[in-house]
């Protein structure tokens, strides 16, 4: 019975997963197709939105979460952010000082 | 409920003596210490694309090359596979039942192979009009990104196939459950890393 | 016809591919010289595999190291391996400095393109197939030891990284023979490297040897890293962990996190290279400074990754010849960690001089003078764990106290690098030159070969001769100051890095006393080789089985040397750090587990070798354009995944009564033994017993 019972709960989870990516993609898309604020405002908040989703795949589908005993993962995914934001933030900036600087 | 508690991010295996828990463990934590690389490769492919952008050296640019039905329907494709996947892990882990498994492995594969399918298509209308790689800078950026994923797609797709082989040989022994969990945080990264592609290179060139 | 068959089959090789060939049909000195080097390829491998034969020892050599999944057996290969790229790679540089010296107004011995192969590959070797295979192997054979672990958590995944690393140096040995190496150096800037500048093999043959090396690194630092967090002995907390383990995991951190750029930066100029893409290209909107900051992302941390494991090394022998607890434990902790998340925010200062403005290059200069901090924190503490210590001065402490005054200096002309304006004036002069050899040499290499003697008893279960080590010790370190001291002379004279030859007479004393210190640093290597024959052919009297010969502090030195291939009979309970030092004190040591268990251990596997192999192929293939070859090897190496995969046999038990047996052979060899004091530790006397523990 207790088995049914997570099962269900698990279920739920995927389901919420789910349709709230739909939604999320949805709405990015609508935004660009329809044009629904200028362009730089819309890049804006297809981003916002990717990362939102972002969010929900790592809650939903790979089950991180602050509770649970998923500690390691956590910290080497918060880890991996911090470096991955280094390194993309750090090109970005240089590449586009030299573009400024030199074209 | 200390059974069904998750040792490890990704679901957790049942009735599984400690030392097994042990051993997925480590090879679960391991197999995200790789994605946590892959997603380095990403992300500095997804950086290099940013620069490149300005690199289109005359030819065309992003939103002529983009078309939104197409990538709507490849997000959609994939978000599905995506959900298919969790119902297989649903699956081996509560049912104990291998065709349900195996189905679920099936469906996730076939959208797969669909999404891989559309790409290519897409690719191919790109080359028909003269949208290829050595075009410019900006092309060579987009194509190896999003090439970049639909490698690792096709990884999964093969692993996806050798993996039904495995339930085949083996049933659902320990080593098979730990890579059924492997395969399944490996599609959803793939999902994840889509996720940036379709916002930062499809919607950000189409705005 | 014929000519498409050939190329179909062989790709772009033909008869002038071949460093005979061209040294025949033009027999110059600078061809002459590229011959010879091929031919001592050639003939060493014959040499090899003709000893080998002999002495039959082929299916001792598969059964026992090249198929073992043993940790101990891969690093001794990996340091093996090193030794034989270390060699090639100091001959190329003699090479290099005697050309310099002979090259002022004159045109020397080489060609100025072969000039530039020796630089390209003297610095590939030595950071991928020389450094990185030694600390790596160094890492391999002690940090499971002193988590007091069984083997590493993936043993297959490392004998497969191993492979890979070997048939990156394969390939790199290969280009001697046939074809060229690239001319662009170890960093191969683009767009020199393209194919409109460079359409040769040589660039294909590096960005193939350093993608190989660099997906073992990256499975390597995955492994090293999982098994610190999930192999631990019980109660081994990682704040219980010897230093050494600490800056192991920061270095798998590291490479974890730093390969993907390396890997990004190699494929991308491959994309540009074989299908015309145009990432770093001059026209149609390449972007050639991407390449630079991509391949530095790497670089940078890459240097960390070579220097931490010394710093580890050096903190476990000062401790231990010192006989002192490591001074300020939680300090080095910090400042490793501190060092190796620093390591990523100072790419930068490789490309000072690209041009982009002045607040960035200040915030990089600052980011990089701040790494200076942790790095004088741990000098500190070094030399504190010395201050009123009982120092005893063998060879391992004394390659560590010339670490200490040597990499001061370095560290010093560093932060005069780490400022732009000043950057600017030495860039691209022998200055540079000057600092990285002044960082590296006693950053990296003396840390190997001081962890090389120190834990090479351990290994091997015999003492390594002390008067050739210190013979070796005093040519390493005059060779490196007579080397390298007159190249910030240089540097700061003007002379720029790279130069077959210049046409200034003031350079030539400083060159020929840096050629002087050329050969001086020969004369260490070969002093470390002699070393090694003289101390095999008297390994009786210096055999110390008891497997304590310095009276150290952990883990490691509790169990026998050599070691038994589980490492641990009982997997010890660790309730403090240095366990096995506090263990001597309360005089629990040598004392027997209570009972003894069947131990599981991996069986041996072909996979790792034959994807060596298949990787070596699948690059070759790559190089010379021989499609079938690379596309064969390719399925293959996944083919073999795949199987492997289907393989269910893979562990074997050991018996609890074998295991009994061997510890207890080895509990009496401990009850034989002598206890001698520390002065005697030098002495045939020394049996690994020290004496506080005997009592």
């Amino acid at each position: 019975m207790d088995q049914q019972h997570a099962y269900r709960r698990q279920l739920r989870t995927y389901a919420i997963g789910f349709v709230s990516a739909l939604v999320l993609t949805c709405a990015a898309f609508a935004t660009v197709r329809f044009h629904l604020a200028p362009p730089q405002t819309a890049i804006g908040i297809v981003f916002a939105l990717g990362l939102v989703q972002i969010v929900v795949h790592f809650r939903f589908f790979l089950h991180i979460d602050l509770e649970r005993s998923a500690r390691d993962d956590l910290q080497l995914i918060l880890f991996s952010t911090l470096i991955t934001l280094l390194m993309v933030g750090g090109t970005l900036v240089i590449l586009a000082n030299l573009h400024h600087r030199m074209m | 409920m200390s059974a069904d508690e998750i040792k490890h991010a990704g679901l957790n295996l049942q009735h599984a003596d400690p030392m097994t828990h042990e051993k997925a463990g480590a090879g679960i934590f391991g197999f995200w210490v790789f994605l946590m690389s892959d997603a380095v490769l990403f992300a500095l492919l997804f950086a290099t694309y940013g620069v490149m952008l300005r690199g289109t050296a005359g030819g065309p640019v992003p939103h002529e090359v983009y078309e939104m039905k197409s990538a709507f329907i490849e997000t959609l494709i994939l978000l599905a596979s995506s959900f298919t996947f969790g119902l297989a892990s649903l699956a081996m882990k509560y049912e104990h039942k291998q065709h349900q498994l195996q189905a679920w492995l099936g469906v996730t594969l076939l959208l797969g192979l669909l999404f891989i399918g559309w790409e290519f298509h897409d690719f191919a209308s790109m080359a028909a009009k003269g949208e290829v790689p050595s075009r410019s800078g900006y092309l060579s950026a987009f194509f190896a990104l999003v090439s970049t994923h639909l490698l690792h797609v096709t990884a999964g797709c093969i692993w996806a196939v050798v993996m039904i082989a495995k339930i085949r040989t083996f049933g659902l022994d320990a080593r098979v459950k730990i890579n059924v969990l492997r395969l399944g945080l490996f599609w959803h990264f793939l999902d994840i890393i889509w996720v940036g592609i379709f916002s930062v290179v499809y919607l950000q060139g189409l705005a | 016809m014929v000519h498409g068959a050939w190329f179909w089959l062989l790709g772009r090789i033909d008869l002038d591919s071949f460093a005979f060939v061209r040294a025949w049909r033009e027999p110059s000195l600078d061809r002459l010289i590229a011959a010879g080097a091929a031919a001592m390829v050639v003939l060493g491998a014959i040499a090899a595999f003709a000893i080998i034969t002999r002495m039959r020892k082929w299916r001792y050599l598969w059964e026992n190291w090249f198929t073992s999944l043993d940790h101990k057996k891969i690093g001794i290969l990996y340091i093996a391996l090193s030794g034989v790229m270390l060699t090639r790679a100091v001959i190329e540089a003699v090479l290099m400095r005697m050309q310099q010296a002979v090259a002022v107004n004159q045109p020397g011995i080489v060609k100025p393109e072969h000039f530039g192969e020796l630089f390209s590959t003297h610095g590939s070797i030595m950071i991928f197939f020389m450094a990185m295979p030694f600390l790596i192997g160094l890492i391999n054979y002690v940090m499971p030891l002193q988590i007091g672990a069984r083997d590493v958590a993936f043993p297959l995944l490392n004998s497969v990284s191993l492979w890979m690393t070997v048939g990156g140096a394969v390939l790199m040995m290969a280009s001697l023979v046939i074809g060229k190496f690239s001319t662009g150096g170890w960093s191969g800037y683009p767009p020199y490297t393209e194919m409109a500048f460079n359409s040769g093999v040589g660039p294909d043959y590096w960005i193939w040897a350093v993608t190989l090396s660099s997906l073992g690194t990256m499975m390597t630092g995955i492994n090293f890293a999982v098994t610190i967090y999930k192999s631990r002995a019980p109660g081994m907390h990682l704040f219980r962990m010897p230093l050494f383990c600490w800056t192991s995991l920061c270095v798998s951190i590291l490479m974890i996190f730093a390969m993907p750029p390396l890997t990004v930066a190699t494929a991308l100029l491959a994309l540009d290279r074989y299908l015309d893409f145009h990432f770093f290209t001059n026209d149609l909107g390449g972007n050639m400074m991407n390449y630079a900051n991509l391949f530095w992302l790497f670089g940078h941390p890459e240097v960390y990754i070579l220097i931490l494991p010394a710093f580890g090394v050096y903190s476990e022998v000062i401790s231990t010849f010192s006989s002192k607890r490591l001074y300020g434990y939680r300090s080095l902790v910090y400042a490793t960690m501190a060092i190796a998340v620093l390591s990523f925010t100072v790419w930068l200062h490789h490309f000072f001089t690209m041009g982009q403005n002045a607040d960035i290059n200040a915030f990089f200069g600052v980011a990089t003078m701040t790494i200076g901090i942790p790095t004088g924190v741990k000098v500190y503490d070094w030399i504190l764990t010395m201050y009123r210590g009982r120092v005893r001065f063998t060879v391992p402490m004394l390659f560590s106290i010339a670490f200490i005054v040597t990499f001061v200096i370095g560290g010093m002309s560093g932060i005069m690098l780490a400022v732009p304006p000043l950057d600017y004036v030495v860039h691209n002069t022998l200055f540079l030159v000057a600092h990285f050899h002044n960082m590296l040499i006693p950053g990296l290499l003396y840390g190997m070969i001081a962890g090389y003697q120190f834990w090479f008893p351990k290994a091997f279960g015999f003492r390594l001769d002390e008067r050739w080590g210190r013979i070796a010790f005093g040519c390493w370190v005059s060779g490196f100051y007579l080397a390298f001291m007159p190249l910030y002379v240089l540097g700061a004279m003007g002379m720029p890095r790279r130069m077959a030859g210049v046409f200034q007479s003031e350079y030539l004393p400083w060159l020929l006393v840096a050629a002087v210190g050329g050969f001086l640093v020969l004369a260490g290597l070969v002093a470390l080789f002699v070393q090694l024959w003289v101390s095999i052919r008297r390994r009786e009297e210096a055999s110390v089985p008891v497997g304590d010969p310095w009276d150290a502090r952990s883990l490691e030195w509790g169990i026998a040397a050599p070691p038994p291939e589980y490492n641990f009979a009982h997997i010890p309970d660790i309730e403090t750090r240095d366990p096995f030092y506090a263990a001597k004190e309360h005089g629990t040591a040598y004392d027997p587990p209570r009972h003894y268990d069947d131990i599981e251990m991996p069986k041996n596997s072909k996979v790792g070798p034959l994807l060596g192999i298949a990787g070596a192929a699948c690059a070759f293939g790559l190089v010379w354009y021989i499609w079938w070859l690379a596309a064969a090897a390719f399925v293959a190496i996944w083919g073999v995944v795949i199987a492997r995969s289907f393989v269910r046999d893979i562990y074997k038990t050991i018996p609890a009564a074998e295991v009994a047996r061997e510890h207890q052979r080895w509990l009496s060899q401990v009850a034989a033994a002598r206890g001698i004091p520390r002065e005697l530790e030098t002495t045939p006397a020394n049996q690994g017993l020290a004496e506080g523990a005997a009592a």
